[in-house]
């Protein structure tokens, strides 16, 4: 049975008004993704005044700052996590809940990533993972996949990508789930999930970046991004029935640590 | 007590209750004093982070949510510490980061004092800002410095660097705790726009209901990003200037010693040197010299006013410090004629050597 998602008039009412027209590309998923947070945060009635979203730089830090009508602090770029940390341990009261793109919270920010998780601190880390640094023109992250076209992987990328949920989950986080833009459904229950959860939660979130991403690597238009990520993920319980070769190219979804 | 113990125990009679820190040579102490101390007290938060750049960024975090906020480190850390410190000025978080200063640059000296992060301490974060840097010279002035710090960070909303050196920071001497005068706390207002209805708008914490809206990028009163609006730019950095520079009465401290009459040499020093330099001024004085002594115990802004009218009755002025000559080119600013007695082997400039410096005058 397909469940409705709240109407969008149910979300504006988290939303800052002066903070429209939204910096976002059209088609981009940043913008799937903030509906679904603040979805999330509606049919769970959390209340705004006890809530604090902690973002840094690109792309992914503008889900929050100055859209979420909220505490919210904008800070350095990879820092987000180190700066929520303060945070919640001066007021541990506070519903701290950090959101980047893959560039802040897995580059530059991966080593507070790790240490948060580790030391399970009691927050929400969303990742909003493009593959690509946006804002600054396209170039390579630690999430681009084997052999993809960025600004300066002219030949194909030759790194291998990070598994960041694994990555996280490794590290010592107490729930991780990944999903997709276009699995809206199951994103918006694992967000719940992690929003409730006592403990360091980190959802990862497969974004679309046509602008950047799917204009080099085949994936032109948000509709074909999105197709991109119905035909490529998989859920993690249907993996365990499939071999190697089918598993080729797709990207496992779901509760990693629940 | 050690230096470095006492500006732990200031931090906590100015009210510190957050603290985050990694561990560095010859700062760590402070880090382990404050962790020993905070586990008996009530609502006290201490962390080891994972690097300085985690340790600012959380100390910054902490003072949004209320905190008053420290963090310690040494030359190497400050480095790394330096663009959340530019984060800090321009969202205008107080905050007070202590640099007990050992021999650079990189890794250097790691045991051994020196003086050289001056222009660090007041350059080293990017773009235009004003800051206040202060100089202890003794183990009693770790503890009020420290809580000076505090109060001023609090009072302008800007972080503070109390910028010690090994030698102040690992000596040990007996001190008076001295009584509390006062403890300043930062003005919250719910409701009235937190970065620019005054010249240093109330700070509500988060969690009050203010619904911050708090970022790195050039803002309006509200918090708004305005990157293309030249006016919000112009006026944000105009006002982080000038909400220090309009009372240098409240920030600025200098001490002047066998200064009274004509002098022959006027010393200008800080910090640990200025021990050295008094000494060296009072054998020149039991000499027949007409020496005196002009303590800088606020480094920026930089006390030019006091520098320039203590000078001009000299007839040589001499700074000792223990680098080439940073705090001597901004003395020079006021004072052309002044020269410099520098150190930079790791040890400390002794009062038997500004005797010697100052002899070769003329
Ligand atoms: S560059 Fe990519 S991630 Fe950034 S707003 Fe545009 S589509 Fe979204």
């Amino acid at each position: 049975m397909v469940v409705p998602l709240g109407s969008t008039a149910s979300i504006l009412k988290y939303i800052r008004p002066k903070s429209f027209p939204t910096p976002f590309c059209p088609g981009c998923g940043h913008g799937i993704l903030m509906g679904a947070i603040l979805r999330a945060i509606d049919e769970l009635g959390l209340d705004m005044d006890s809530m604090l979203f902690v973002s840094g730089i690109g792309c992914g830090g503008w889900i929050p700052s100055p859209h979420f009508n909220a505490d919210t602090l904008h800070v350095t770029h990879g820092r987000p996590v180190a700066f929520a940390t303060g945070a919640v341990l001066f007021n541990p009261k506070l519903n701290v809940v950090v959101i980047g793109g893959d560039g802040d919270i897995a580059s530059i920010g991966g080593n507070h990533l790790i240490h948060a998780a580790r030391r399970n601190l009691d927050m929400t880390v969303i990742c909003a993972n493009n593959s690509i640094y946006g804002m600054t023109g396209g170039q390579v992250t630690p999430t681009t996949p084997l052999g993809a076209m960025t600004a300066t992987t002219p030949k194909g990328n030759p790194e291998p990508p990070f598994d960041l949920s694994r990555l996280v989950a490794a590290a010592g986080a107490s729930y991780v789930a990944r999903y997709s833009v276009w699995h809206i459904r199951p994103l918006i229950k694992a967000l719940q999930k992690a929003l409730l959860h006592k403990g360091f939660a980190f959802v990862e979130v497969l974004s679309s970046c046509p602008t950047q991403f799917g204009r080099r690597n085949d994936l032109p238009t948000p509709a074909r991004m999105l197709r991109h990520f119905k035909e490529t993920c998989v859920p993690i319980s249907r993996a365990k029935d499939m071999s190697p070769e089918e598993l080729a190219g797709k990207t496992l979804i779901g509760e990693f640590v629940g | 007590m050690q230096g470095d113990e006492a500006c732990a125990e200031g931090a906590i009679a100015a009210g510190c209750n957050y603290y985050a820190g990694y561990p560095i040579t010859p700062a760590s102490e402070i880090m382990e004093h404050i962790c020993r101390r905070f586990a008996d007290l009530e609502g006290r938060v201490f962390i080891q982070m994972e690097d300085e750049i985690g340790s600012m960024a959380s100390v910054i975090g902490a003072a949004w949510a209320g905190a008053k906020a420290m963090t310690a480190t040494s030359g190497p850390g400050l480095s790394l510490m330096l663009e959340n410190i530019g984060y800090a000025l321009i969202t205008e978080t107080p905050c007070v980061v202590v640099d007990v200063q050992r021999a650079g640059p990189s890794t250097g000296q790691a045991t051994r004092p020196a003086q050289g992060d001056v222009m660090q301490a007041r350059w080293g974060a990017h773009g235009d800002y004003e800051i206040i840097v202060l100089a202890p010279w003794s183990v009693s002035e770790m503890y009020t410095e420290t809580i000076r710090a505090f109060n001023l960070a609090e009072r302008f909303r800007v972080p503070v660097i109390l910028l010690s050196d090994e030698a102040v920071g690992h000596l040990r001497e007996n001190f008076a705790v001295p009584p509390l005068t006062r403890v300043y706390h930062r003005e919250k207002e719910v409701g009235s726009p937190p970065f620019g209805s005054s010249e240093v708008p109330p700070m509500p914490a988060f969690g009050e209901g203010a619904r911050l809206l708090v970022t790195g990028s050039t803002h309006d009163e509200w918090g708004y990003r305005r990157t293309s609006d030249a006016h919000a730019q112009a006026s944000l950095v105009e006002r982080l200037v000038s909400k220090v520079r309009n009372h240098l009465d409240e920030v600025t401290a200098v001490e002047r010693y066998l200064c009274n009459g004509e002098l022959d040499v006027l010393l200008v020093s800080f910090g640990f040197t200025a021990r050295s330099a008094l000494g060296a001024a009072r054998e020149a004085r039991e000499a027949g010299r007409r020496v005196g002594l002009l303590r800088l115990r606020t480094l920026w802004p930089f006390p030019e006013d006091e520098v320039r009218q203590t000078a001009a009755g000299a007839r040589y002025v001499l700074v000792a410090e223990m680098n080439r000559g940073q705090v001597l080119r901004e003395v020079q600013r006021v004072a052309p004629n002044a020269v410099g007695y520098h150190k930079t082997d790791g040890e400390v400039i002794t009062s038997d050597e500004i005797l010697v410096a100052m002899g070769n005058l003329g």
